[in-house]
């Protein structure tokens, strides 16, 4: 394997260092490291080194809908968003309930080799919510599935969360909920509130989340199973889930990069890039999902990357797919919203972008420490560079960013993914596919 | 745009051009029966009055005054920004067998004239239609003349001519004036 | 103004203008010849998703008063149906060389889409769209009280906007692109409003609207002291769960919000009943108050020609702004 050495680099945003990597594993840390014969350097002075970035919460569409993204589009996506790890939402199709489409998703990933790509399984068969999916051949399956989601769709009978809750402890399993009450959001377009009110689309009350939140943080509870919330994106959501840990509940919580910079005033225009579920929500709900992610109310800055093809977007609203890509904005917004406004150090960057979500989603090897000896997965950023989002030229087959247009601070410049380079000077470097590296 | 500005009639001097435009009317007419005086908006309606004034005047006659808007009949719309309509009101007995003067302020084109007589023609069947204008400036763009001229007007087209009036502007002028070149202009 | 999609697109300076060219137009509209030749050589597409006979009539007459080349094309039995998307429908119209677009659509904000999605040049001009808007409806009605209101003893009303007036409209607000329309219009116009209806009918948020909101609407009639009142259709199936569940029966919303008799008897001797159809009688209102000597809904409907020609006439018959020409001809 290839040894690279890389100087200079602000670890965690501390002092300059050098970081040898060697056989896959970061080999020593330390400021005037020596170049052994033949490895490759790569000069990182004023960059940020932060752990190889963990999403999640992410949908790759394949296998069913190439047409939106494949494994091997979304991987290099999210290679260049900084990720060295991402989990693969189970809505796909066949959705991935079955121990068969998640060995099939995991062995995608690990073809294309930019990435490494966990399955996220399905909690309940077709995601119907009628009944559960066999949760432990996936967990016993090659993929070794530990994060369990109907994602898109809400566990909403409570008894079949209950069970599903109690079923996975059997093997460290976390239940990640998309939490929206049903019948609270039938034909629901949009947040509701004063700008719904105005557009005459139908509103997505915070209640919907918040209802299902505060019932599924007592249900942990009463069973002390894991939960883990995705996409948390109101205010009262975040004091529910400061509640249930002050209790002790065994709960985490996502929020999504959109909802840290994205108010529903932008809803305003009728474009469907902004249709999203959960939706855009307020200023006050923007400030408090902040505030919450500061204080480690919530664990994990996660994409919810939901690439869709042009037409599911290039419509009408209420026939437009809801979901925005998010894979290479992520760690500048991130940047922008907690770093630049003094929220959060890198250091706590990379616990809430690394760390977590791979100690949530049991993924040893992933979030390690920039230390001698953890596996080396890293990435290497410019937070003084400023960039504009031009979808056409990322990496995700996807079009739908809400950010096109806007400037944004911080760039990926190089991700090492277990030693190797998926990406240097910004640009994709061919990752060649497990089985054909040297 | 600063202009050179020039005076070419004087309050008097309107004055005494309508008052000779109602003295040809009546004589062209044999008398004031069956006349009938449509303004063009917005400068030709207070003329039209002033006229039916001067006829009532000379003759103790009442003379029936109306407006015709032609805006909607205009063959420039498309040339310039939407204009707002202004009213049509025709005097009680209509048009029908009348002999309708249309009344302008200023005679150009001649495209404002064929559009009134389209317009006209929407409302009635006049028995005939004379054009009384305050000033002919020449450059006809049609076939058309004036019956009645207050005063002809040799102009470049590139000037500019304003007739004022006091029932709008406060005084009584026709005043021409010619546009500065645009280079270091102001506008 | 490019197209007209909300009310809010205009501001008081420019909805008097609307009003007081629709009042032109209106006289036009009294002749024997009705026909104008302002609008010939352009071409109007009535692109209805949804159907309205009455909307669609309205504006057909009124683009073929102005001369319009008007073309009719309604999703049922067009490609539309078979799944078409806006967007391609949108490309074809512009292929035929639209000039303007009037939409009606089951989607709020479809006319927007069609105006700012860069898929055509034509204005567009929104006839009703999902819960959202319909600001036709707003002008007529404006124009309607207008004439009623503020005419009296000068004849007309040129010039004037609203203000003062006092106007109650009653009824599924949260359903009604008329009361999202009307409540920014009058407010625009110096009206004020109060929305009554029960609170499952209003949206959350109403109370950022600029206007008041009540539950009770004999207390709005009595206390308000109303210069017009405006029943709002509402559909007797939103009682149902799958409709909604919005109110426990008609019968109870007819007791509660609905014009009847006795409810019009507390009116001022001038106020107007309005309606924008189509019309529940028995259900938001009683057949008395609908045809009522103060009732002004048949008025409403050929006011709408009117303020649609005027509507067209604005979008359309000016061309670019170009440079002033010389000349005192004009």
């Amino acid at each position: 394997m290839s040894t690279t050495l890389v100087t200079g680099a602000r670890v965690l945003g501390g002092e300059p260092a050098d970081l040898l990597l060697r056989d896959g594993l970061i080999a020593e840390v330390g400021p005037g490291l020596a170049a052994p014969e033949g490895a490759e350097v790569v000069r990182a002075e004023g960059l940020v080194a932060l752990p190889g970035l963990v999403d999640l919460h992410t949908h790759l569409r394949e296998p069913g809908r190439e047409d939106a993204e494949t494994v091997e589009s979304g991987s290099r996506a999210a290679a260049l968003g900084g990720y060295t790890a991402v989990f693969a939402m189970a809505n796909t199709f066949p959705v991935a309930d079955t121990a068969g489409v998640v060995e099939q998703v995991q062995r995608l990933g690990e073809q294309a080799g930019w990435v490494q790509v966990r399955p996220v399984g399905a909690v309940t068969t077709g995601l119907a919510g009628q009944q559960l999916a066999e949760l432990g051949a996936m967990a016993d399956s090659a993929a070794a599935v530990r994060v369990f989601s109907d994602d898109g769709h809400c566990v909403s009978d409570a008894v079949l969360m209950r069970r599903a809750l109690e079923y996975v402890r059997a093997f460290d399993g976390v239940i990640a909920q998309h939490a929206q009450e049903p019948r609270l959001t039938e034909g629901a377009q949009m947040n509701e509130g004063a700008v719904s009110s105005v557009l005459g689309l139908r509103g997505w009350p915070s209640v919907a989340e918040e209802a299902v939140i505060a019932r599924d943080v007592l249900l942990a509870d009463h069973v002390g199973s894991r939960l883990h919330v995705c996409h948390l994106s109101t205010a009262g959501s975040v004091e529910i889930v400061r509640w249930a840990k002050a209790r002790g509940v065994r709960v985490t919580a996502e929020v999504t990069p959109h909802h840290l910079l994205l108010t529903d005033e932008l809803v305003r225009g009728y474009d469907p890039v902004y249709k999203v579920n959960p939706p855009l929500r307020t200023q006050a709900d923007v400030e408090a999902v902040r505030e919450g992610l500061a204080d480690g109310t919530i664990d994990v800055v996660a994409t919810d990357h939901a690439p869709h093809p042009v037409e599911a977007k290039d419509c009408e609203w209420s026939a437009a797919a809801m979901g925005m890509t998010g894979l290479e904005t992520a760690l500048s917004v991130v940047q922008s919203t907690m770093v630049d406004t003094g929220l959060l150090t890198w250091a706590e960057v990379a616990d809430r972008m690394s760390a977590a979500p791979a100690r949530i989603g049991r993924l040893a090897g992933q979030g390690a420490p920039l230390a001698a000896g953890s596996p080396a997965n890293l990435v290497l950023l410019d937070p003084a560079a400023r960039w504009t989002v031009e979808p056409e030229r990322m990496a995700t087959a996807g079009r739908n960013s809400p950010f096109r247009g806007t400037e944004l601070p911080g760039r990926v410049v190089a991700t090492f993914f277990r030693g190797r380079a998926t990406v240097l000077e910004g640009r994709p470097v061919h990752a060649g596919g497990e089985g054909e590296r040297p | 745009m600063t202009a050179a500005r020039r005076v070419l009639l004087e309050g008097a001097d309107v004055q005494r051009a309508l008052t000779r435009i109602a003295h040809e009317l009546l004589e062209a007419n044999k008398g004031p029966d069956d006349l009938v005086l449509l303004g063009i908006p917005t400068r030709g309606v207070p003329l039209a009055q002033r006229l039916a004034a001067r006829i009532a005047e000379v003759e103790g006659a009442h003379v029936p005054v109306g407006s015709l808007d032609v805006t909607m009949y205009r063959d420039d719309l498309r040339r310039n920004p939407t204009r707002g309509l202004l009213p049509t009101e025709l005097p009680a007995g209509g048009v029908d067998d009348k002999v309708v003067v249309l009344v302008d302020d200023v005679l150009y084109s001649g495209r404002t004239v064929r559009a009134a007589l389209d317009a006209l023609s929407d409302l009635g069947r006049p028995r005939a239609v004379r054009l009384a204008v305050l000033v002919d400036r020449g450059h006809r763009e049609l076939p058309i003349r004036a019956d009645h001229v207050g005063k002809n007007l040799p102009t470049s087209s590139a000037e500019r001519v304003s007739v004022l009036l006091a029932e709008r502007d406060g005084r009584d002028a026709v005043e021409i004036s010619t546009p500065a070149p645009a280079a270091g202009g102001e506008r | 103004m490019r197209h007209l999609l909300s009310a809010a697109d205009l501001d008081r300076d420019g909805a008097v203008h609307v009003l007081d060219v629709a009042e032109q137009m209106a006289a036009t509209q009294r002749r024997e010849i009705k026909k104008l030749p302002t609008l010939r050589g352009r071409t109007v597409v009535n692109l209805f998703f949804e159907d309205s006979t009455r909307t669609r009539t309205s504006f057909e007459a009124a683009a073929k008063r102005l001369s319009a080349d008007v073309i009719n094309f309604s999703a049922k039995g067009s490609s539309v149906s078979k799944g078409e998307s806006l967007k391609d429908t949108a490309l074809t119209l512009e292929a035929m060389g639209a000039d303007a677009v009037v939409v009606r659509h089951s989607a709020s904000g479809a006319p927007h889409r069609l105006a700012h999605a860069g898929w055509s040049r034509s204005a567009v001009v929104n006839a009703g769209d999902g819960t959202h808007e319909h600001p036709t409806q707003a002008l007529l009605d404006a124009y309607t009280m207008r004439r009623h209101l503020r005419a009296a003893g000068s004849g007309h009303a040129l010039g004037r906007d609203l203000h003062g007036v006092r106007v109650v409209i009653v009824g599924d607000v949260l359903h009604s692109r008329v009361a999202r329309s009307n409540v920014l219009l009058l407010h625009t116009l110096g009206a004020h409003v109060t929305l009554v209806a029960p609170p499952t009918l209003l949206p959350v948020g109403v109370g950022t609207w600029p206007c008041e909101v009540s539950h009770d609407l004999d207390a709005a009639l009595t206390g308000g002291a109303p210069d017009a009142v405006m029943t709002l259709r509402v559909q007797a199936e939103r009682m149902t769960t799958t409709g909604g569940g919005f109110f426990p029966s008609a019968r109870e919303y007819s007791r509660r919000y609905g014009l009847d008799r006795r409810r019009a008897a507390l009116l001022p001797e001038h106020a107007i009943v309005m309606h924008p159809g189509p019309m529940n009688r028995g259900l938001e209102i009683s057949a008395d108050a609908a045809d009522s000597a103060r009732s002004t809904i048949v008025e409403q409907v050929g006011n709408g020609v009117a303020v649609r020609m005027a509507v067209l006439y604005l979008l359309l018959a000016g061309g670019e702004p170009a440079a002033p020409t010389p000349g005192g001809d004009s």
